[in-house]
């Protein structure tokens, strides 16, 4: 539905490259295939997936967010200290409160680059420093470990519900609230358009500065409910969880056709972009890939995929000179 | 030697009768546009031509064509005689060819030094840049100008003139013939515009030839020694500055055969809908005052620069103006942000369509209902049917040219851009319509049917304010005229005391109106 046919095209790709994969992989590993292990896959990938949304939303609009795995770190070392101090708060009251400061952190991030005007590279770079410094003040440099851990707080992910497990249920929940709110609402809309052009967006009655925001604290909402995901799936909270990770949110994203340079990418690219890094990172392990050829290979996709991206916005560049000389002849 | 060159040898006289650069029947055309028609123009050493023109008379195309950006469909260029072709922008800079823009075009980051020297730096025996005979010779051709800048200053930190002034050195190192100035004054103060012309008198006695592009008669009669007028892409006149004056001038800018017939329909305007007053800026311009009635197209007239889309910006909450009051039917109407401008009523059809009007890469239709998704959305969500009907109204309305409307809109014409741009507002039933340079660089086609719909639109009740630079354009379609200079108004004109001599005199400040 959004810009383009081409991008429409290029998610035919990343399902086909998907197939392939797992396809090749069930060659020699049959049990691969399993419905049981494809939805292990899903599983595995659904938080990598949901915060590959928030990060879309950010991209978009021309921003970043590098603070979005510190954030996570530090929802689900609050939820888990939480949870280990009062065991009875309810769990599906945690995950608000997660939530919530997960947002208010994002939001932190938004009010600085809408309010202050600053590069959003720059001042995610500093919060996601200063999120993982809080957590190490805050636990005083303590793990909270799994007996710390309510087994409701650790189990509900783990839950079946339907056939699948509840984490899976959560992010197919998240996908459909971002399908909702990037073709269904004015906001949504509102991140294309300043994506694509920021000036016109202005002179349009589009706020930017504030659709920026509102992009930063989805982003940090989003990673508030990965936070406590993370948590209880692992059963573990220290300083250094998902540390790096949000290089592979970003990666998720370009795989999945979020251009870099803003306005453009859609809820199922970066799903699949996620969703392809998933079956990458399950796959390699059991046809016995060496963990450093994991990480060229994973670094490879990225770079084809960025080739994609860049092929992809020169026909729109192409579009955007022919303009500037027919205006020339003023 | 470079600096040998510098040492203003006075000029021999002999020379000067032959021109050092050439043109002839030099035509440029773009899709739908003849930009040049069969001009001439010589420039001769040690002498100021001056071009003059109206905006959109084919001035900045030739500037292009002689720095070898675009490349003439037809004619021929010769240097002392020899014809020559300017394929790229180094072949211009190799035939000496160099040009002083409105904004200077250097490097802001780079040294006072390295910006002169870019390109041609002295080397070492090792190919390496021999910082140090860099250094000395820009200070050697800064002070031979008498310029008081150190060439180790970053450029940033220089005035806009000291900017012009690193410029002009630059011509001097790469020993340019041919300067073309192309409106230098337009951001200097009086004092900067005086020290430009000293340096104006070095470069002519060191035997450079120089084309000056100016809107500013004063200016023209002070350096030029000759001129050369385009109107409409043509050449109309070029003779001796001694021998002609800024009558006879403005008559050649001008005079033109009315080929085109606006499509203006007389009314009768209504009700006072919006009145600005005392509205000011603290750069931009100052105690601006008017009225706009129900129906009424109001023009607004003057040289590029003037103050006009600042005013405009500021009416529609891009920019705060410091003083004054707007109001819209009787009530406060001093916009925040665009969006309460919208809310209120007052729209705005940016000038830059491209960057600032359309959303290229979003399709037509979700162009057109971006600034009225609220109204077509029912508890916060997009109703997509509702969308595409308004789309599909306003497109009709404007008889928009597109295959489809889920098109994105870059790939449509500037000309139904333009509509696009006009039907996304219309949508939002606006009060008042504000165009700034509506049919800039759009196709003949195109800009009848934006004349015609406004006037239709003006028929039915919407009051329009049209920023236009085109004079056949303001005359045309204005009921009234205000001309703006320097950020002042310079006078207001009713439909019938419109005059295409006066308006020109008003905005080039010939005749002292209000000033």
């Amino acid at each position: 539905m959004k810009p383009g046919t081409l991008l429409r095209h290029r998610e035919l790709i990343l399902v086909f490259a998907i197939v392939v994969l797992v396809a090749l992989i069930a060659l020699r590993f049959p049990a691969f295939i399993l419905p049981r292990n494809l939805i292990r896959v899903f599983d595995d990938t659904a938080i990598l997936a949901m915060l590959a949304l928030g990060q879309m939303l950010v991209i978009l609009t021309r921003c970043i967010d590098l603070s979005m795995a510190a954030n996570l770190a530090l929802c689900g070392m609050v939820v888990a200290m939480l949870n280990a101090a009062f065991p009875d708060i309810p769990i599906p009251l945690l995950i608000v409160a997660g939530m919530g400061l997960g947002a208010a952190l994002g939001a932190a991030n938004g009010l600085l680059v809408w309010k202050l005007d600053m590069p959003s590279i720059v001042v995610t770079l500093g919060t996601m420093t200063i999120f993982r410094g809080a957590i190490f003040l805050l636990a005083g440099g303590q793990w909270i470990n799994a007996h710390q851990m309510s087994d409701s707080f650790k189990a509900l992910p783990r839950n079946v519900f339907l056939e699948l497990p509840v984490s899976t249920w959560i992010t197919v929940a998240v996908i459909g609230l971002f399908a909702l709110l990037m073709g269904r609402t004015p906001l949504g809309r509102a991140f294309y358009a300043v994506g694509v052009n920021p000036t016109a967006s202005v002179y349009t009655g589009i706020d930017v500065g504030r659709t920026r925001f509102f992009a930063f604290t989805i982003a940090g909402m989003v990673s508030g409910l990965a936070g406590y995901l993370w948590v209880a799936r692992y059963a573990v909270a220290y300083v250094d969880i998902a540390g790096g990770f949000e290089l592979s949110i970003i990666a998720a994203c370009v795989i999945g056709g979020v251009s870099i340079a803003g306005g453009i990418g859609t809820v199922a690219g970066a799903v699949l972009g996620a969703l392809f890094l998933g079956v990458v990172n399950n796959a390699l392990p059991v046809i016995n890939v060496s963990p450093f050829a994991q990480m060229a290979i994973s670094g490879a996709v990225i770079v084809i995929a960025v080739i994609f991206n860049a092929r992809n916005e020169r026909k729109r560049g192409r579009i955007i000179l022919k303009k500037a000389e027919a205006e020339a002849r003023a | 030697m470079r600096l040998s060159s510098l040492r203003i040898a006075h000029f021999h006289k002999a020379q000067m009768t032959q021109p050092c650069l050439s043109l002839s029947g030099v035509s440029k055309s773009f899709p739908g546009v003849r930009a040049l028609n069969d001009i001439a123009l010589d420039l001769y050493p040690g002498e100021v031509t001056a071009l003059v023109g109206e905006n959109g008379a084919g001035k900045s195309t030739l500037v292009k064509i002689l720095t070898g950006i675009y490349q003439p469909d037809a004619g021929e260029i010769r240097i002392d005689g020899t014809p020559i072709s300017l394929p790229t922008a180094l072949a211009a800079f190799e035939h000496g060819i160099t040009a002083i823009h409105q904004e200077t075009v250097l490097f802001d980051e780079l040294s006072v030094a390295e910006n002169i020297f870019l390109g041609h730096a002295p080397r070492t025996r090792l190919g390496l840049i021999d910082w140090r005979k860099l250094r000395a010779e820009a200070q050697d051709i800064l002070s031979s100008m008498g310029a008081p800048i150190s060439p180790q200053t970053r450029l940033k930190d220089l005035s806009i003139a000291n900017k012009h002034l690193v410029a002009v050195a630059r011509a001097l190192s790469i020993e340019a013939r041919i300067v073309i100035m192309d409106e230098p004054t337009a951001a200097l103060s009086h004092k900067e515009i005086e020290e430009l012309f000293v340096l104006i008198d070095l470069l002519k006695k060191d035997g450079k030839a120089i084309l000056f592009i100016s809107h500013k008669f004063d200016e023209i009669f002070r350096v030029a020694d000759r001129y050369t007028v385009f109107r409409d892409g043509e050449m109309v006149g070029a003779g001796l500055m001694k021998e002609t004056n800024e009558a006879d001038l403005v008559r050649l800018m001008v005079g033109r055969s009315v080929e085109h017939v606006f499509p203006k329909l007389d009314i009768t305007p209504g009700a006072l809908v919006l009145n600005v007053s005392g509205l000011s800026h603290p750069t931009e311009f100052e105690d601006i005052s008017f009225s706009l009635r129900r129906g009424e197209i109001l023009g607004f007239y003057g040289l590029v620069g003037a103050g006009r889309t600042e005013i405009m910006q500021a009416l529609f909450g891009i920019t705060r103006p410091s003083a004054g009051t707007v109001t819209l039917d009787g009530r406060p109407a001093l916009a925040r942000d665009p969006a309460h401008a919208v809310d209120m009523g007052i729209v705005y059809v940016p000038e830059e369509r491209g960057r600032q009007g359309a959303v290229i890469g979003l399709p037509i239709f979700q162009n057109i209902s971006l600034p009225s998704l609220r109204t077509t959305s029912r508890a916060g969500f997009l109703r997509l049917a509702e969308e595409l009907a308004l789309a599909r109204k306003y497109a009709g309305r404007l008889d928009l040219r597109a295959a489809a409307l889920d098109q994105d809109v870059g790939t449509l014409s500037g000309g139904n851009q333009q509509k696009v741009v006009i039907g996304k507002w219309l949508a939002t039933r606006p009060r008042v319509i504000i165009l700034d340079e509506p049919t800039k660089g759009i196709d003949i086609g195109s800009k009848a049917a934006v004349h015609a719909f406004m006037s239709e639109l003006a028929a039915e009740g919407l009051s329009v304010i049209m920023v236009s630079s085109e004079l056949p354009e303001i005359m045309g379609m204005s009921d009234r005229v205000i001309v703006m200079r320097e950020g002042r108004m310079a006078g207001e004109f009713s439909r019938t005391e419109l005059d295409a001599e006066t308006l020109v005199r008003a905005a080039a400040g010939i005749v002292e109106e209000a000033a």
